[in-house]
């Protein structure tokens, strides 16, 4: 249609143009030809002409469904879909974070025979089994309990299958205030290294410092509270109180707290590439009938009882260095810690037999300072250096029963670890262990620690 | 006289106190987002980044100056994706503060508001450091920065309150800018189009996606392992036959591994910003991204 409207037009102004001219036949002939040329032409620019609209028309369309899958997939973006969560019962199942270790341990000593000279018993220290050993595995289970809490359990297998509960604690998230309280069994907050779990030691076991005067590591059944302040340095201040069962504690008959302890931490960074805490503490204990296996002054095996007080002093340092604060390549963590412990009260001399009690006062102290450096990817180098002072220790009347060794046990250890991943970890330990007078045991370790399933982040 | 001196100077401490609340705290995991957060906040807010551009993200440690500011905070600004969950964690547990709890308007994931690539079909550690969100680095494609942008604005909105309205027309006036920048970054980045490349890390599927880039292979074996020196071997042996173009480090990454590579396979190495502050350029996000544009044309020629 659009075609005849378009041709005519064309036409009509040439009729017009010549209305006299119609005279003869090949005047005729020629406006017919001539009308039939432009006829022609037109159609052609028409035909043109419909092609391009439908083109255009096309090409709209087009880019209209391209519009409208961009926007469908801006929507898409812009809505992201929370990601899938798992349904069903277990869909709120805690973290459980499994630590496999093992160990071989080559000791030119009888492990038997292992003791600090000088220094009442802990409990269970010293270097472990000869041979291969399963490590401590730990299985830990943790998860937020609501809004408000936070919590977990930490189970400790040792080689000889026995099953421990290393922590079991609640905690409050987000206080406010700077506010943390914590309840149940825990590892005390005192120290450095008294809080941190066996995997993430540096070295295949604590120093002799924390093997002499915390019996390794001192957990208990109690309270903390924590507070941070509102500063730039951090600065940060606990108390704790708890039934103090473990030594240097003991386990009462008795309502009310049989440990308290006092703690408080600066930290900061210096630069980019430095990061450092220190920190002071202090440990009350009251033992109550705290036994022990000693040998008296005539060679006897004898078993003795102490009551009292027990306060325990913590000066800690950790100093951290990474270029550019960038661990990944190399790292330099350099640490000490400084504890000194008093005991104040009666010790009875011989429970068995003699059962002599009279004043019992000790001042001892230890020390160890220890540098891990990462040479490269993977590769952690470590070196420590162990060594207590018997200070002075005093039995009253029992003086003349028992031994008053003037002896500094000490060690040295060096290790070397490869690290594939954050998760796994093999140990080759050696170390010159000088705690028993007169004795050096020379002592190999061979360690792997892995980590398995969810494993939380690791404290500074 | 000793009690009027004691009635000013508590008037002058709560003053301080009043005056620092003034502004909202933010602290910044990355630093792309606290540069958004300036960008979006301008004077309303006051910034704290926990990571500078020549750290690993992944390898941060929860150091006490980091919990401290983590106490003092409003608000907290993180990727997400798990991407710090070996120390991010930490610090909101010691931190003692309500403010930036997960279930709290004062913690923001970028993560959450923009689609995800990589997501693990499978999660098994024999896979490396996978992340079961999906890759985090979502910083690379700018057209992530917009869409966190925005839920950035409506949150910082949300904390402060007072100063909706504020936020709002920052971000209007950003999302301008950027959509004329990136307007810009896409007419030049165009030859980069089906460009093969070698990343060292899996930290660039969002640039490559912008930018059409096409990754051939990657230098470490697995995310988060060190490249060894039999995968690098393989990667050589795998470019001999299909070759790339260059090799993609971002600029935390040791370069020992890329050098190697780019020196035998005789490509350039890129050594690209990843976020604001890795160079002089990148001193804000639009420096960032016409500085990342620039190093990969350059590498082309």
């Amino acid at each position: 249609m659009l075609r005849y409207i378009l041709s005519a037009c064309g036409v009509l102004p040439l009729l017009f143009a010549n209305p006299a001219a119609a005279a003869s036949d090949a005047d005729l002939e020629k406006i017919h030809t001539e009308i039939q040329q432009l006829k022609q032409t037109y159609e052609a620019r028409i035909q043109a002409l419909e092609a391009r609209l439908k083109q255009a028309e096309n090409t709209a369309k087009a880019a209209q469904s391209t519009a409208t899958q961009a926007d469908e997939k801006a929507t898409q973006v812009a809505a992201a879909p929370p990601p899938t969560a798992p349904s069903g019962s277990n869909a709120f199942n805690p973290d459980i974070s499994l630590i496999l270790s093992g160990i071989y341990s080559n000791l030119s000593q009888d492990p038997a025979n292992y003791r600090i000279t000088g220094f009442v018993p802990s409990g269970d220290i010293g270097p472990g089994k000869r041979g291969f050993s399963l490590a401590e595995s730990e299985l830990g289970i943790y998860a937020s309990v609501d809004p408000y809490f936070y919590g977990g359990l930490n189970f400790s297998m040792a080689p000889d299958n026995t099953t421990s509960v290393e922590e079991a604690f609640i905690q409050t998230v987000g206080l406010s205030k700077g506010l943390t309280l914590k309840a149940g069994r825990f590892f005390s907050g005192i120290g450095y290294l008294n809080e941190r779990h066996a995997h993430t030691w540096d070295f295949v076991d604590n120093p002799l410092a924390y093997q002499a005067f915390l019996g390794t590591q001192m957990g208990q059944d109690g309270v903390q509270v924590k507070w941070l302040a509102p500063t730039e340095t951090a600065i940060e201040l606990g108390a704790e109180i708890g039934r103090g069962q473990n030594f240097p504690g003991t386990s009462r008959n008795k309502n009310g707290a049989g440990s308290a302890a006092l703690f408080g931490h600066l930290g900061g960074d210096v630069g980019v590439d430095n990061s450092w805490r220190a920190g002071l503490s202090y440990l009350h204990t009251a033992p109550s009938d705290r036994r022990y296996a000693d040998t008296n002054l005539a060679g006897g095996s004898v078993a003795n009882a102490f009551n009292g007080t027990s306060k325990l002093w913590i000066a800690d340092f950790i100093w951290k260095w990474a270029p550019q604060g960038n661990p990944v390549r190399t790292n330099l963590t350099l640490q000490g810690e400084y504890l000194r412990r008093s005991e104040d009260g009666r010790l009875t001399y011989d429970t068995a037999a003699t059962a002599s009690t009279d004043t019992y006062a000790t001042s001892q102290s230890g020390w160890y300072v220890q540098g891990v450096y990462q040479f490269a990817p993977y590769w952690r180098v470590g070196l420590r250096r162990d060594q207590l002072d018997s200070g002075s220790v005093d039995y009253g009347s029992n003086n003349a029963n028992l031994a008053r060794p003037s002896y500094s046990p000490s060690k040295n250890s060096v290790m070397l670890d490869y690290n594939l991943s954050e998760f796994s970890r093999i140990r080759f330990q050696l170390a010159q262990d000088k705690s028993h007078q007169g004795v050096t045991d020379n002592q190999l370790f061979l360690q792997y620690q892995m980590s398995l399933g969810a494993h939380g982040a690791h404290q500074f | 006289m000793k009690q009027q001196m004691k009635f000013l100077v508590l008037i002058l401490l709560l003053g301080a106190t009043f005056s620092a609340r003034a502004t909202v705290s933010v602290l910044a995991c990355e630093p792309e987002w606290a540069a958004l957060t300036q960008e979006l906040g301008g004077d309303k807010v006051s910034i704290y980044t926990a990571t500078n551009a020549l750290q690993d993200p992944h390898r941060i440690q929860a150091r006490p100056s980091l919990i401290a500011r983590a106490r003092s905070a409003d608000m907290v600004v993180c990727t997400g994706s798990e991407l710090e969950i070996g120390w991010l964690p930490i610090l909101l547990r010691q931190s003692g503060n309500a403010n930036i709890q997960p279930d709290k308007p004062g913690y923001f994931e970028a993560a959450n508001y923009v689609h995800k690539l990589e997501v693990p079909t499978r999660l098994d550690r024999a896979d490396g450091d996978v992340h079961p969100g999906g890759n985090p680095h979502i910083q690379t494609d700018p057209r992530n920065i917009l869409l966190v942008a925005k839920q950035l604005a409506l949150r910082l909105a949300q904390v402060d309150a007072a100063n909706a309205a504020y936020y709002a027309a920052r971000e209007k006036s950003f999302a301008e800018r950027w959509n004329v920048a990136m307007k810009r970054w896409e007419t030049l980045a165009a030859p980069l189009k089906g460009v093969p490349i070698v990343v060292q890390h899996k930290g660039f599927p969002y640039l490559e996606e912008w930018l059409g880039l096409r990754e051939v292979a990657t230098l470490e074996p697995k995310p988060g392992v060190e490249p060894t020196s039999t995968h690098l071997a393989e990667v050589l042996a795998q470019l001999q036959r299909q070759p790339a173009k260059m090799v993609i480090r971002a600029a935390y990454n040791d370069g020992r591994a890329s050098d190697w590579l780019a020196e035998r396979a005789k490509i350039p190495v890129v050594v690209l910003p990843f976020t604001v502050g890795a160079d002089a350029q990148s001193k804000d996000l639009f420096g960032l991204f016409d500085e990342t544009v620039q190093r990969l044309l350059k590498a082309l020629q």
